[in-house]
C-alpha cells in the first residue's frame, strides 16, 4: 500500500487539454474521490496513475517513487473498470488468477490466494461459473475479487456502480465503503455522482475542465465551497446563486432558505421570495420561485421540511417573507472564487 | 329532391390485404432463395449422388445401379491416395499460411498510420482479383526461364544460375506454388476477419489485462485470440470448404504436375468425370470429399458453440 501523489500532470490529445495540470495528494490508505461531469478529464488522470496513458507532462509518484516511465505491469496497481472488463472466455477462478498468473506464481499460491479473495467477497461459489452467467451485482464483485487478489499498492475504480441498478448501487456503496475500511487500500474512485462521492470518500476533488476546483472531506466541498463551480456542482438542488448589487455574487442553499417564521432572530438576512411552484418529494417539498430584487439565472429553491410547512402555508403566486442565517450566507467575487469570510 | 350518389357497395377481394399478412409475406419472400438453392445447389448433388452409384460415361449414358463399386474402385487406385493427401496439404497449407499473414496483416492495419485507409481498401485486391488472371501472373514469378523471383535471388548473389530452383517442375515446389498462391488469395479475408475479431473486443477488457500486468504476447494469445476464436473459426470454415473444393489454381498453373504431385481432389474429379467423360467415377472422387467437409464443419461448428461467450 502506498500514497500517490501527481505532480502537476498535464495530458493533451490533439491539443486538447483533457487534464490541464492536475496536482493531487492521495495519503496511504485513504479514500478519495475524483467528483466532476462528464468529459472533466477525472478518468484519464485515473488512466494516466494506472499506465493505461502517458502524461504529456509532470510526475506521477507512486509510495514516493517516480513511476513516470514504468509500464502498468510493473506499477502494481489495480484499476476496476466501468463495465468490468472480465475476461468472457475465462471462469470467474481464471478471472480472479489472470493478475497472479502474470507474475508467474506457482499455482498452489495462486489457488490459495484466489480462495481467498473469493471468500472475502463471497463469491466463492460462483468460481466455475463464466462472467455471462453472472448478475450484474455478481460481476461488479469479480471485478474487485481481481482487482485486489495480488494486494495492489493502491485500488482505483472508474465509476464502478455505474452498471447497477438504483437499489443494488446503494448496498455496494456501503460494501465497497466498508471493505476498503477494513484493507486499508489507498483508493482513488471516480464517480460523476455526488452521492456516491458525499457518502464514500474520505475527501472529494472536484474536477472541471481538467482541473482540480476543490480539495476537501465531503463537509468542506458542501458546507465551504471554493468557488461557483463546486457550489453549483454540489448539492441537490444546487446552491442558490444570486447577483449581487455591489458586484460578485451571494449563494445559499436551498435547505437554509426558509421561510421567516421558521428561523430565529438574531443575525439573519431577510428577502421577499415569490413562489411559483412546488414540487412534494415525501420528505420534503421544494418550492422554485423568484427573489425581489436579485437577478438569478436559475430559479431560486427552497427545500422545506413538510413536516414544518403545510401545503397551504406556502401557495403559489404569492409573495412570502424568507430568509437565511447570515452564517449559512456564501459570497463569491465576480470572477467566480469564494470571497474570504467575514 | 337532389339525389345523393349512393356510395355502391363494393365488394372487398379476399386477396386484397393477402400481402400484410405476415406469413405469406414471409412465404413469398423466402422462396426465391429456397427454390434457388433447390435449382442450383439440391438438384446437382442429388445429380451427382445418383452417378457416382452408377456406371455412368459420356460413351455409355446408362443409369445402370453399380452401388458402391465406384467408390471401391478409386479406393484401391494409389493416384487417388496421392490426389487426397495432396488435398490436404494443399487445404491445411495454405489456410495455415492465409492466417498468419492475415493476423499479422491485421495487427499491421490497426496501427495507426499515414494512408491506413488506401492501404486497407487495396489489401483487398487479391481477393477481388479474377483467379485467372492472379494465377497467370504468378506463373509468370515462377516460371523456370522468366522467374522474377529467381532474377532477384540470382542478382542478391543468394543463389548462382545453376542453382535456382525449378519453381513448378520439383514436385515439393510446385506443392509450395500453390500454396503460396492460394494463402495470398485468402489473406485479405483472413484480415478483415482479423481485423473485425480484433476490434470487437471491448477496451475495458484490454485495460484490465494490461493493468493485471499483461504484456503484448499475454494479451494476444490469452485474451485477445481466443475472444475471437470463434470468429476466426467460422473464417476457417469457409476457407477449408472452398480450397477443398477448389480447381482453378492448379488448373492453370500446374495441371496436376510434375508427375502428379500438385493433383487434388476437384482437379481429379475434373479429368475423371469431364474429360475423360467418366462420369460415375469423377463423381465418386468428387462426393469423396462431402463427407470429409461435413465432419470438419460439424466439429467445427460444435467447438464455436462451446466457446460461445
Amino acid at each position: 500500500m502506498a500514497a500517490v501523489l501527481t505532480r502537476d500532470i498535464v495530458k493533451t490529445f490533439d491539443e486538447i487539454n483533457a487534464v490541464n495540470g492536475i496536482s493531487l495528494r492521495v495519503p496511504d490508505g485513504e479514500f478519495m474521490v475524483l467528483l466532476g461531469p462528464s468529459g472533466c478529464g477525472k478518468t484519464t488522470l485515473l488512466r494516466i496513475i494506472c499506465g493505461l496513458e502517458q502524461q504529456t507532462s509532470g510526475d506521477l509518484l507512486i509510495g514516493g517513487n517516480i513511476v513516470n516511465d514504468i509500464p502498468p505491469r510493473a506499477r502494481g496497481i489495480a484499476m476496476m473498470f466501468q463495465s468490468y472488463g472480465l475476461y468472457p472466455h475465462y471462469t470467474v477462478r481464471n478471472n480472479i488468477a489472470f493478475p497472479l498468473r502474470t507474475q508467474r506464481m506457482p499455482s498452489q499460491d495462486i489457488q490459495k490466494k484466489v480462495g481467498w479473495a473469493a471468500q472475502l467477497l463471497g463469491i466463492g461459489h460462483l468460481l466455475d461459473r463464466r462472467p455471462r452467467q453472472l448478475s450484474g451485482g455478481e460481476r461488479q464483485r469479480v471485478a474487485l475479487a481481481r482487482a485486489l487478489v495480488r494486494e495492489p499498492t493502491a485500488l482505483l475504480l472508474d465509476e464502478p456502480l455505474s452498471n447497477l441498478d438504483a437499489k443494488l448501487r446503494t448496498s455496494a456503496r456501503q460494501e465497497i465503503k466498508n471493505f476498503q475500511q477494513r484493507v486499508g487500500l489507498t483508493t482513488i474512485y471516480v464517480t460523476h455522482d455526488q452521492v456516491e462521492a458525499m457518502g464514500m470518500g474520505d475527501r472529494i476533488a472536484v474536477i472541471d475542465h481538467g482541473r482540480v476546483r476543490q480539495v476537501g472531506t465531503p463537509i468542506e466541498i458542501y458546507q465551504d465551497p471554493a468557488d461557483l463551480f463546486v457550489a453549483t456542482f454540489v448539492g441537490a438542488p444546487p446552491m442558490n446563486i444570486v447577483t449581487c448589487n455591489g458586484g460578485g455574487y451571494l449563494g445559499f442553499r436551498p435547505e437554509n432558505f426558509l421561510p421567516r417564521d421558521m428561523i430565529g432572530d438574531d443575525g439573519v438576512t431577510e428577502f421577499s421570495f415569490r413562489v411559483d411552484r412546488s414540487e412534494y418529494l415525501g420528505s420534503e417539498r421544494i418550492v422554485y420561485g423568484v427573489m425581489d430584487g436579485f437577478d438569478s439565472k436559475q430559479p431560486i429553491t427552497a427545500k422545506l421540511p413538510p413536516a414544518h410547512v403545510a401545503e397551504g402555508s406556502v401557495r403559489p403566486g404569492e409573495w412570502h417573507r424568507f430568509a437565511v442565517k447570515n452564517s449559512e450566507l456564501r459570497r463569491f467575487e465576480a470572477s467566480g472564487n469564494r470571497s474570504t469570510r467575514h | 329532391m337532389a339525389v345523393i350518389a349512393e356510395p355502391v357497395a363494393k365488394p372487398i377481394s379476399r386477396f386484397r390485404f393477402v400481402l400484410d399478412r405476415r406469413d405469406v409475406l414471409e412465404t413469398v419472400m423466402v422462396a426465391p432463395a429456397i427454390l434457388y438453392v433447390l435449382l442450383l445447389v439440391g438438384l446437382p448433388l442429388l445429380l451427382a449422388v445418383f452417378y457416382s452409384l452408377s456406371a455412368y460415361t459420356i460413351y455409355n449414358p446408362t443409369w445402370k445401379f453399380v452401388g458402391l463399386a465406384n467408390f471401391e474402385q478409386i479406393l484401391q487406385n494409389p493416384t487417388f491416395l496421392d490426389t487426397l493427401r495432396n488435398t490436404f496439404v494443399f487445404t491445411f497449407g495454405s489456410q495455415l499460411l492465409g492466417l498468419v499473414l492475415g493476423k499479422f496483416g491485421a495487427f499491421l492495419l490497426l496501427q495507426p498510420f499515414p494512408g491506413r485507409k488506401i492501404v486497407r481498401a487495396l489489401i483487398i485486391l487479391p481477393f477481388a482479383v479474377p483467379v485467372a488472371l492472379a494465377t497467370i501472373a504468378w506463373q509468370w514469378m515462377f516460371d523456370s526461364l522468366y522467374s522474377v523471383i529467381n532474377w532477384t535471388m540470382i542478382a542478391a548473389g543468394l543463389v548462382t544460375r545453376e542453382e535456382a530452383p525449378n519453381w513448378l517442375g520439383n514436385p515439393y515446389l510446385a506443392m509450395l506454388c500453390i500454396i503460396i498462391i492460394n494463402a495470398w488469395r485468402f489473406f485479405p479475408f483472413a484480415i478483415v476477419i482479423f481485423l473485425a475479431g480484433i476490434t470487437a473486443v471491448p477496451q475495458d477488457v484490454i485495460d484490465a489485462a494490461t493493468v493485471d500486468g499483461a504484456g503484448f504476447w499475454r494479451r494476444n494469445y490469452q485474451i485477445i485470440l481466443p475472444m475471437i476464436l470463434p470468429m476466426v473459426a467460422i473464417g476457417l470454415i469457409f476457407g477449408i470448404v472452398f480450397t477443398f473444393t477448389d480447381l482453378s489454381i492448379v488448373f492453370l498453373l500446374t495441371m496436376g504436375g510434375p508427375g502428379g504431385a500438385t493433383s487434388v481432389l476437384g482437379f481429379e474429379g475434373f479429368q475423371t468425370g469431364i474429360v475423360s467423360g467418366d462420369v460415375a467415377h469423377g463423381a465418386a472422387i468428387s462426393l469423396f470429399m462431402l463427407p470429409v467437409l461435413l465432419v470438419v464443419v460439424i466439429f467445427t461448428l460444435r467447438f464455436i458453440r462451446r466457446r460461445e461467450i
